[in-house]
């Protein structure tokens, strides 16, 4: 049996989005192989009501273990719960590259003993290995690695595997949590939320980033309303910005922050050094402004507007608002 | 308190990489090669718990050619006691490979901390530090920008999408280290002079099969021309046209 075990990531008892790539991304796996897709669901009482969305996506089957223990992410019992399943024979398993799939991906690995292929993009299936495409050196480099262990584990880039439904049949399979998940040594204390109703920079179709270029952190403003104008947008920045205290690090873009992919991406007063492109190159459509003609931004940008941000965001921002409104 | 930091060796990112004739690694002759920079986070941190605590050691760990001693040496320049060169002709790809000999060598060293980065910029991977936790039994946390410990355990933090989780681990722990924790110290010439007296152990490692590799490399394709549209407000209407007609993103 080929079966693919796909781990469906959630938080505060709903689904991620990232679980849906992950199982669309098993799927794929499943159907070159001719096998089945297990997701494995982990949550306080009452996750089970998220089984039928997997489903939909692909999942035969929805191993679903509810513990108050996994009210939070559980490291450990996530990890050796999901380990002690795949020692019953599975192909591969597939993780979302979020901050709680490359946590838990490397620690089921461990377990079984295995290595793995981390934040991939796209995945071919071979009789006896995947091959799996994964940016190196920043982003400069594209490398095929092929994953020959038993079982395959792969994380999978957030966006890279846009969810597809495949409804099915689902099976739920209620099951138990190896040990107790209350006994765990490492444990999430306390989950800080940012402001409500922000996108993150992981989900948002559109980014708005700004850099030193803007002067001051009061003038970030004009970045936000840009992005209010847009409506489906997260605020982005540059490491110069962050080290200066004028946004969190939790915004910053590049080689040692976030790797961003939207649709579209504005960059506001940002020189476009090869640290902040290896966080967003990849983008749709690249929009920048830079007084500068010459900066190294405007080699990636796909439209460039030359000029002092702080007079051209605000005329942008109303055109776009009118443009949304059209 | 003892602790360990493990360090790899990395070439300069800012460089204009070339594939190599085997069309599999990258050509990096000639390329500069320096301390991760989250691993320089890591040493930062384990240097500044030492001397709060007013003792204790801190021991380099790198793996990988003889070269990698002289990122050791840094490390040791920064106030690190002793290095330990895991000598291998090269560094393999495959995390697992990596963190079974990294583990073997702390397996029996009584370390109270192991540190990590968070991720090698070459591999891409952020896998080794985690791995090593499991192999040892260790408690981990990932990817860590806050940190306090009390006796035996401790309180860190670490950012998850659009969210902050606050995690509690007790001793020994493995911890990788993000972006944010702390800066980094520059050696002092003192710290150079110190350095040169100070002791790397060269052992074989102890290399993992490995199970993932590398089959081939490529460059990612070109970003497409571009197009300046103008200077100043003026251009912004055509903007915007071409961003509902061309790129259909509003
Ligand atoms: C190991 C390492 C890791 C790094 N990781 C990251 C990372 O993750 N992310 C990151 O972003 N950086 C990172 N950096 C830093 C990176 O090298 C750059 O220093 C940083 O990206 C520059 O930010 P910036 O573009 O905001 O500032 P600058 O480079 O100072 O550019 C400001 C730009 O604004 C323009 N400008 C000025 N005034 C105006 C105006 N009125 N209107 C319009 N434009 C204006 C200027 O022409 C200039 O191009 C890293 C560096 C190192 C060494
Ligand atoms: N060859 C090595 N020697 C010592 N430590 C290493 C080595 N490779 C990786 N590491 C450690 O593991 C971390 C993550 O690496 P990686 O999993 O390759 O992204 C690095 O930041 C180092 O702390």
């Amino acid at each position: 049996m080929a079966n693919i075990l796909a781990f469906a990531e959630s938080r505060g008892g709903k689904l991620r989005k990232s679980a849906l790539e992950a199982v669309t991304a098993a799927r794929s796996i499943a159907d070159a192989r001719g096998g089945e897709v297990h997701a494995v669901l982990l949550g306080a009482s009452g996750i089970s009501g998220q089984a039928e969305a997997l489903g939909r996506h692909g999942a035969d089957t929805v191993i679903v273990v509810e513990h108050d223990g996994f009210a939070n992410y559980n490291p450990e019992a996530s990890s050796a719960f999901i380990a002690d399943r795949l020692a019953s024979g599975y192909d591969a398993a597939v993780f979302p590259a979020t901050a709680q799939g490359r946590d838990l991906a490397p620690r089921v690995a461990a377990r079984r003993g295995v290595g793995m292929a981390s934040d991939v993009t796209d995945i071919t299936v071979e009789s006896d290995a995947l091959v799996c495409t994964h940016p190196v050196n920043i982003g400069k480099v594209i490398a095929r690695v092929r994953v020959s262990g038993t079982p395959a584990i792969v994380s999978v880039r957030p966006s890279a595997f846009t969810p597809v439904e495949s409804p099915r049949e689902v099976r739920v399979e209620p099951a138990s949590p190896s040990g107790d998940p209350s006994a765990s040594r490492v444990k999430v204390v306390e989950l800080r939320e940012g402001s409500a109703g922000k996108l993150d920079l992981g989900e948002a179709p559109i980014i708005v980033s700004g850099g030193r270029g803007l002067k001051s952190a009061d003038n970030f403003k004009l970045v936000e309303d840009l992005a209010d104008a847009f409506g489906n947008a997260a605020v982005g920045a540059t490491r110069a910005v962050t080290d200066d205290g004028w946004r969190p690090h939790t915004e910053q873009i590049g080689q040692t922050g976030r790797t961003v992919s939207p649709r579209l991406y504005v960059a506001i007063g940002i020189s476009g050094a090869i640290q902040h492109l290896a966080g967003m190159r990849t983008s749709g459509t690249i929009v920048a402004i830079n007084k500068d003609k010459d900066a190294p931004i405007f080699r990636v940008a796909d439209y460039g507007i030359i000029g002092d941000a702080i007079e051209i965001v605000p005329v942008l921002t109303e055109a776009v608002r009118k443009a949304k409104q059209s | 308190m003892k602790i360990a930091v493990c360090i790899k060796r990395v070439p300069d990112m800012e460089a204009r990489f070339k594939i190599a004739g085997d069309g599999k690694s990258v050509d990096y002759t000639g390329l500069k090669f320096d301390m991760n920079d989250f691993d320089s986070w890591a040493v930062e941190a384990a240097l500044q718990l030492k001397e709060k605590a007013g003792q204790g050691e801190v021991v380099i760990i790198s793996l990988g050619p003889d070269a990698v001693q002289e990122t050791i040496r840094k490390a040791l320049s920064m106030g690190a006691d002793r290095g330990v060169q895991l000598a291998a002709a090269e560094i393999p790809f495959d995390g697992f490979a990596i963190a079974s000999a990294l583990a073997a060598e702390l397996k029996d060293g009584a370390y109270d901390l192991v540190f990590f980065g968070k991720q090698a910029p070459d591999s891409a991977n952020g896998v080794v530090g985690i791995m090593v936790a499991e192999l040892l039994g260790y408690a981990a946390v990932s990817s860590i920008n806050k940190l306090e410990l009390q006796g035996t355990s401790g309180t860190a933090e670490r950012a998850i999408e659009g969210a902050t989780e606050v995690v509690q681990f007790p001793l020994p722990a493995v911890l990788t280290v993000d972006e944010g924790l702390n800066q980094a110290r520059y050696p002092s010439l003192k710290g150079i002079m110190a350095a040169k007296k100070k002791q790397i152990e060269q052992k074989p490692a102890q290399l993992g099969a490995a199970t993932v590799s590398i089959q081939a490399m490529a460059m990612p394709p070109e970003r497409a021309p571009g197009r300046i549209l103008g200077e100043g407000a003026a251009a912004v209407p055509e903007l915007v046209q071409l961003l509902q007609t061309e790129a259909k993103v509003i």
